[in-house]
């Protein structure tokens, strides 16, 4: 539902900063979606605690390559917030608006 | 040295350069051209040192596939890797002079080694994950590159650009998501393993579809194709060399047949899709590149509808449409980089790329004439040139597809010789507006480009030569242990894996 509304977002916004906002949205969405491929009901943090009985501890830990993922396709996202704002900044300073239908010299 | 410690070198090398050239670059800004230069020609040496090394695995850190993550290097990628390497090493050198009217050329060149490093990062992986990461490398710093002209047309080109990839990155991710939910398993040897054999689910088909998207955005085929002729034609030539010639086929092509014929095993059903999408780019691109008048954006709906070729003739799934598709992809690479990079010439020389504006070139500029009638001849499939020869095996091999598809085969060849033939009418448009007919008047004072720029046009457009008259050496050397490579996933699988037993 997120990603549909992000993707909704993306589309149909006329404003610049709303799509950005919609990029986020499909982003947080996927992220949501690893996390669901990792849960597992009761399951507890994936961190040994104890030596002795690291195996009964395993049994019950969520999956923590999904989070490995996540952390690192947030740093991305960061990475491309970064860029996709400075974008809109100087896109702003150079055509004085945000509005994409103002935005259009480019054809074809 | 090992050669198994060469496939992270291919890496190592422009991630290394890409951080030593902001450094450099406080010093001496001229000290950045050498490095990047240099730094390239390691590549050169690197790719073409592995041709003759077999399929390796390179676990990283130590740890054995399936946990760790691993390179993997077979025929296909030394394939990938050669090509991105001779390309971008002759489009550094163009850049070195083409590049001085530009401020920040430190910026430019530390952003132009990230994208080689995604490149050659998303070639070698052998984890699909790491795969994002490499292609999300590649596609930030072309993001960038593509608004470094900071004018009105760039950063526009680039937001489209940017929000049209992104979006395709978290399909990509999605995707990813679901085959790990699936499998349980990133690394493409092992996902690969457990799909064998296994009949395709409703949960592979729709992780299918969420990679074609994504990839295909990546590739521009044609429903996703709106981000490629803005942003190609507004990046300075030598981006929209590398755009058009590299990141298109490493990141879409590339990703899309190592998915499709390594993890899922190629089926019919898949396929239809690539065969249809194909011909969709093929015939709307060519369509779409007739009515324009701006230079670069006629190559860029050009590289549209080529990459239809590539996508068509590998969705075929014959051994011989396979081949015709990589062999048309090596040709690709290079005439498209020559047809941009010469078209960065004249906008050096004239100032401008509007067709109506050129005309009669010829005498002032010969060698970019000259070079760049060689490439509109072998893109437009003239013999004896390399692009006749593997729109030729396309052809056949669409036609010889009968024995799979029934009577539409003949359809799908009709379609490819009569896109061909489109080619060659846009770009006998090209050659008339822009190197014959009257020289406008304010046009008279033009003069050949410098030295280094030139000699990359002559170089490319000899390779252009070569791989025509001798395509069959070619073929045999290169193309051929690729398409073995790419069919034969037992051979991966085991190769990978084989560490375990």
């Amino acid at each position: 539902m997120l990603l549909l509304l992000g993707i909704y977002g993306v589309i149909a916004k006329k404003n610049l900063v709303k799509i950005v906002i919609g990029l986020f949205i499909i982003e947080y969405a996927v992220n949501l979606m690893l996390i669901l491929v990792g849960y597992r009901t009761g399951g507890s943090a994936p961190i040994v605690t104890s030596v002795e009985n690291a195996a009964v501890q395993a049994a019950s830990f969520v999956d923590p390559i999904p989070q490995a993922l996540i952390v690192t396709s947030i740093v991305i996202g960061l990475g491309t917030t970064a860029l996709v704002i400075a974008l809109c900044l100087r896109l702003y300073e150079k055509y004085g608006t945000f509005d994409i239908l103002q935005i259009r010299r480019l054809k074809g | 040295m090992n050669s198994e410690h060469l496939l992270p070198l291919l890496v190592a090398v422009p991630l290394g350069a890409g951080f030593v050239i902001p450094l450099i670059g406080f010093i001496r800004e001229k000290a950045a051209d050498v490095v990047a230069v240099v730094a390239s020609a390691c590549l050169v040496v690197i790719a073409v040192a592995r041709m003759s090394s077999g399929d390796v695995v390179y676990a990283v850190g130590g740890w054995n596939p399936p946990f760790g993550i691993n390179l993997y290097g077979d025929k296909l990628t030394v394939f990938f890797h050669l090509i991105i390497a001779i390309v971008s090493f002759l489009i550094i050198i163009y850049s070195v002079s083409y590049m001085e009217r530009f401020t920040s050329r430190v910026k430019y060149y530390t952003l132009l080694m990230l994208m080689i490093a995604g490149m050659n990062g998303v070639v070698a992986t052998g984890d699909i994950f790491n795969m994002f990461v490499f292609l999300e490398i590649a596609a930030i710093s072309s993001y960038g590159l593509v608004a470094f002209g900071i004018e009105h047309e760039e950063l526009e080109a680039s937001f489209k650009y940017l929000v049209l990839g992104s979006v395709a990155s978290s399909f990509i991710l999605f995707g990813i998501a679901l085959l790990y939910s699936v499998t349980g398993t990133l690394n493409i040897a092992h996902a690969a393993s457990l799909f064998r054999g296994a009949s395709s689910g409703a949960m592979q088909k729709f992780i299918a579809a969420l990679f074609i998207c994504g990839f295909g955005l990546k590739a521009a085929l044609v429903p996703f194709h709106a981000w490629l002729p803005d942003a190609h034609p507004s990046a300075p030539a030598p981006i929209s060399a590398m755009l058009s010639g590299l990141l298109i086929k490493a990141l879409g092509v590339y990703c899309i047949i190592r998915i499709f014929f390594t993890i899922f095993g190629f089926e019919f059903a898949y396929s239809t899709v690539f065969v249809n999408l194909g011909l969709i780019s093929m015939v709307g691109g060519a369509l779409l590149a007739i009515g324009q008048n701006d230079f670069k954006r006629m190559l860029a709906y050009s590289s549209i509808s080529q990459i239809g070729y590539i996508v068509f003739a590998i969705g075929l799934g014959t051994p011989l449409g396979i081949l015709g598709g990589l062999f048309h992809l090596l040709n690709h690479a290079v005439f498209k980089a020559l047809l941009f990079l010469c078209s960065g010439a004249v906008e050096y020389a004239t100032g401008t790329r509007d067709l109506r504006q050129l005309g009669g070139l010829w005498k002032k500029m010969p060698v970019t004439a000259v070079t760049c009638s060689i490439a509109s001849f072998s893109i437009s499939g003239i013999p004896p040139l390399g692009g006749f020869f593997s729109k030729l095996i396309i052809i056949i091999a669409a036609v010889k597809a009968y024995d799979v598809l029934g009577p539409v085969a003949y359809v799908y060849a009709g379609i490819a010789v009569l896109v061909s033939f489109l080619t060659l009418v846009y770009f006998v448009k090209l050659q008339k507006m822009v190197l014959f007919g009257q020289l406008p008047e304010k046009l008279a004072a033009v003069g050949e480009v410098p030295v280094p720029m030139w000699s990359v046009l002559v170089v490319l457009a000899v390779l252009c030569i070569a791989f025509g008259v001798a395509a069959p050496w070619f073929i045999r050397v290169l193309v051929e242990p690729a398409r073995t490579a790419l069919v034969d996933n037992a051979a991966y699988i085991s190769n990978v894996l084989g560490y375990l037993r």
